[in-house]
């Protein structure tokens, strides 16, 4: 384990930046999101989360896949390239980095989506231990530790030290490039800190919150739940809730007319949203009662049922802080029958 | 590096104006061949770059080997974009998406009763085409096609001219409504499917108007049909077509992926979404 | 604000009970103290979650549009500010008059979580307030902040204890109550003052932001066209990010332009912007502009007048005005 003191932080992201893009939460417009690294910039490592979550690293809001050229009745297809450069995502907290493996499940299934799985082969996660959850927290009911991370390197945060420890081969050819301007250190602050926050862990809200239930649950049982139609009414069929999940994975693709010809792009799309299913001849989930059925059925049903029980959350608690209306997958659970 | 989302071009070299708001489109790559080979049932994504992309059934049979085509009908933006086509056009095309009718496993050997009513018969129309070719290892063909009126039948030409000239193959037409010129039978398909004595030892594939295969199905059920007998193809809004972007998810299944082709006893275990 | 919900609860128990409606719009406590959700309440439910406190700052004047369609009359319970709302939905004949009671209640203030989580306070158990003082039990200890410095942006510019509608007042003594407000238009005039360049850098900042999440539009009482032109696939324009072009930023100034005049200004497009960027802003600016343009007026203040920019009179400032503005020629 090595070790830099915090006032000597930005030294230890200049040492990343020089050879890779490091991106990591930074303050900007009032707002904390992972933009790219620069001099200067209003680095916040102590926020709990960016707005965004930080699979914005590997599935972005909006990429451009391909463009064409159109003349006459020709057609000229132009892929857009893959990123091939390494890049560094910095300060990813234990649940975000869950994520990054649910979001596997779908992109690096055959057939592999190829812009998802280059940028999941060039990025380093340094994901960062969390020292003050919040009560909107309930990572642990999905057996995330949030004070050891998963990640190419993990790094802890106590008092003005930050603490670096490699994981994988990644992560020890990223402390390599780095290791001159870090320490050697000793992990007992850490061992220590990890004790005091899980102690904290224990007192969180949501552990009141059964997720048993929902593991042996019948999926048509849960599906016909007369508790969906007291849930949906006051949702306002935004896409808050999806855009700063983790794990939400559903995309649109779409194309932009540029004036100079036609760009394909990919980017995040909602269940909640009316055209999401929509076709010529009409909609199979005509009600938004079905459609705020579908993000939650999908989350603690579907997923489970095709991938080995793993739910489709991690338990970052964005969507409880961001819903205009406060719905969100805590409520929903508890409704179900996951109130102890 | 290649990706499924990433289209190959193709050049439409035939258009055939079926009824009046059904065209049939022959499609190639541009060095003449075809785009790639499929099965009876499977889909593929085509696309007019800044109009849109949309999951159609290949309507031909992979048993042709030069080209395929498209039964198309015009109902929205890239339809109506579609039907302006003319001859030597490029569009852009991917695929095989989704799971065949098991044409060379549970269907083999077996009578078969297609079912289809209006556009519903564009994906029949490449496993009938298939099982003719393959006359020898399939038994007794009913084919019931219903449309709205005469000159709604797609492919009427072809099941005049080939399916109704097959050895072993009933052909059984039936319109909505009374029309001049018409002296076949008149009515819906559902009762219609009623009426004829169909053996009920037959796998059914159905494809229609929701209604038309809610009320057929009820209909194959009193006739002693089991669902374990029947299948049908799905048809829901797609974007990836490889069980992704998450628009056709309905329950555990993506109906890209693991449809479009289900069997009803399948489709029942589905929240009733699609 | 316990008093107040206990008296709620009683006249909204006596409505129900003499038959003048079937069902009420409240709010419903959450897993926490402050994540409130909008729920309607018939006769024979149980209150016991029924709540009034400083977080229902959630306007419900929208949720009467879907809720007046359906049978039975439903009581809806508005703050001074809802009451402009639901003025200007009336106007617009969104809401079925007949189909609402309305009772209007007093409001101190409305609380933002967030402002209170950027003071540090964080891991929150509980919450109790006071007229000036909030204090918080969190999971690292007892925290206190100032009421006044953790409002919701819109109560900071308060329009006021009076409403503009009503069938009913819980409190009529309450309507005349003075309350402090900050001017609304001073942030506004501090853009103003900016050169263009760093306008242009301000809101290109702020807009890029959005992730078209559209909470703005859905939650926006003046929001209400049965198919937004964003939605309409046949539109050209995506209700989508596509965070390459500018079109993006277009969206919230178009959307300005749509409810300008319409605007009560209610706030609640930043109040759910998760990316709280200040869209309240470009609504104020159009205010501002309508009020030194066509006189001084309040969306929402009855049901009946026509907005500026639905009026015409001779009185009306010419095209030009924007060259007189410092526009270029």
């Amino acid at each position: 384990m090595f070790k830099i003191s915090m006032n000597e932080a930005d030294k230890l992201f200049k040492a990343i930046a020089e050879s890779d893009t490091l991106y990591l939460p930074i303050e900007k417009g009032d707002q904390i999101e992972f933009y790219e690294y620069h001099e200067g910039a209003n680095v916040r490592l102590d926020a709990l989360h960016t707005v965004k979550s930080a699979k914005d690293a590997f599935l972005p809001n909006c990429e451009t896949m391909m463009e064409f050229k159109m003349e006459g009745k020709n057609i000229e297809i132009k892929e857009a390239d893959r990123i091939a450069e390494e890049f560094v995502v910095f300060g990813v907290r234990a649940c975000d980095a869950r994520s990054f493996a649910i979001l596997d499940k779908v992109y690096l299934s055959d057939p592999v989506d190829s812009f998802y799985a280059a940028r999941r082969e060039h990025g380093i996660v340094v994901s960062m231990a969390c020292n003050r959850p919040e009560e909107t927290c309930f990572c642990n009911k999905f057996d995330i530790d949030a004070t050891n991370p998963e990640g190419d390197v993990v790094v802890w945060i106590v008092g003005d030290e930050l603490f670096w420890e490699a994981k994988t081969e990644k992560g020890t050819a990223l402390t390599e490039k780095v290791k001159s301007v870090l320490t050697d250190a000793d992990s007992e602050p850490v061992e220590k800190q990890q004790k005091e926050v899980k102690a904290i862990m224990e007192k969180l809200p949501l552990n009141s919150m059964d997720m048993e239930y929902l593991k042996d649950a019948d999926m048509m049982e849960l599906f016909n739940s007369p508790k969906w139609n007291e849930l949906y009414q006051s949702c306002l069929g935004c896409g808050t809730c999806t855009f700063i999940c983790p794990t939400c994975q559903c995309y649109d693709i779409r194309d932009y007319d540029t004036g100079h010809g036609i760009v394909r792009y990919r980017c995040w799309d909602s269940c909640m949203y009316k055209d999401f299913t929509m076709m010529a001849h009409g909609t199979n989930r005509k009600t938004q009662m079905e459609r705020f059925r579908q993000r939650f059925m999908h989350k603690l049903s579907y997923f489970p049922i095709n991938n080995d029980g793993e739910f489709g959350c991690v338990g970052c608690g964005r969507c409880i802080s961001k819903c205009p209306i406060s719905m969100n997958i805590t409520k929903v659970i508890k409704a179900l029958g996951g109130d102890n | 590096m290649n990706d499924v989302l990433i289209p190959k071009i193709g050049v439409v070299t035939d258009v055939r104006q079926d009824t009046p708001d059904v065209k049939t489109f022959r499609v190639v790559t541009p060095d003449g061949k075809k785009a790639f080979e499929h099965m009876p049932g499977q889909c593929a994504m085509l696309s007019i770059p800044g109009v849109g992309e949309a999951m159609f059934s290949i309507t031909s049979s992979p048993t042709n080997t030069e080209f395929m085509e498209f039964s198309i009908k015009k109902c929205g933006c890239l339809t109506d974009w579609l039907h302006q086509m003319e001859v030597g056009q490029m569009i852009t095309i991917r695929g095989p998406y989704g799971n065949p009718f098991p044409v060379d496993t549970e269907l083999k050997g077996k009578n078969l009763i297609f079912i289809a009513g209006g556009i519903g018969l564009a994906p029949l129309r490449s496993v009938i085409n298939y099982c003719r070719d393959k006359r020898s290892e399939y038994g007794n063909i009913d084919i019931v096609y219903g449309s709205r009126s005469a000159d709604d039948l797609v492919d009427y030409q072809e099941i005049i001219d080939e399916w109704e000239k097959t050895e072993g193959v009933n052909v059984y037409l039936t319109i909505d409504r009374e029309q001049e010129g018409w002296d076949g039978h008149v009515g819906f398909v559902p009762n219609y499917v009623k009426e004829l004595n169909l053996s009920v030892d037959s796998t059914v594939l159905i494809c229609g108007p929701p209604i038309m295969i809610k009320f057929t199905l009820a209909g194959l059920q009193e006739l002693g049909f089991k669902k374990e007998q029947v299948y049908t193809t799905l048809e829901l809004r797609m974007k990836c077509g490889v069980g992704k972007c998450g628009r056709c998810n309905v329950g555990s299944k993506y109906v890209c992926k693991d449809g479009p082709v289900f069997r009803f006893d399948q489709i029942d275990e589905l929240p009733d979404e699609y | 604000m316990r008093e107040i919900r206990e008296l709620l609860v009683k006249k909204i128990n006596e409505l129900l009970e003499n038959g003048t409606v079937d069902r009420v719009i409240g709010w419903k406590a959450g897993e926490f103290c402050y994540d409130v959700t909008p729920a309607v309440y018939k006769k024979e439910d149980n209150f016991d979650d029924f709540l009034f406190d400083g977080f229902c700052g959630a306007n419900q004047s929208k949720y009467l549009i879907e809720e007046t369609k359906k049978e039975g009359k439903i009581l809806t319970l508005l703050k001074p500010c809802d009451s402009y709302s639901f003025n200007q939905l009336l106007k617009e004949h969104r809401i079925d008059r007949e189909k609402v009671y309305v009772l209007g209640i007093p409001c101190h203030g409305m609380l933002d979580i967030n402002k209170m989580k950027e003071q540090g306070i964080t891991g929150i158990l509980s919450i109790t307030e006071t007229d000036d003082v909030v204090t918080a039990d969190t999971l690292y200890g007892e925290k206190t902040c100032n009421r006044k410095e953790v409002l919701l942006e819109r109560c900071l510019c308060c329009k006021g204890s009076k409403h503009m509608v009503y069938d009913e007042l819980l409190m009529p003594e309450e309507e005349e109550k003075e309350v402090e407000t900050l001017d609304r238009f001073s942030k506004v005039a501090e853009l103003e003052a900016m050169t263009a360049e760093e306008r242009f850098a301000f809101w290109r900042t702020e807009l890029s932001k959005c992730i078209r999440c559209n909470a703005c539009r859905n939650v926006c009482p003046a929001c209400s066209c049965r198919t937004c032109v964003f939605d309409n696939a046949n539109s050209g324009v995506a209700a989508k990010v596509n965070a390459d072009t500018f079109e993006e930023n277009m969206f919230h100034i178009i959307r300005a332009w749509h409810v300008a005049g319409r605007c009560t200004d209610c706030g609640e497009c930043s109040r759910v912007c998760p990316q709280n960027i200040p869209l309240h802003l470009l609504n104020r600016k159009f205010i501002k502009d309508m009020d030194e343009f066509y006189g001084e007026f309040q969306a929402g203040t009855d049901a009946e007048t026509k907005g500026p920019l639905t009026a015409f009179t001779m009185e009306d400032c010419e095209p030009d005005i924007v060259y007189t503005r410092g526009g270029d020629k």
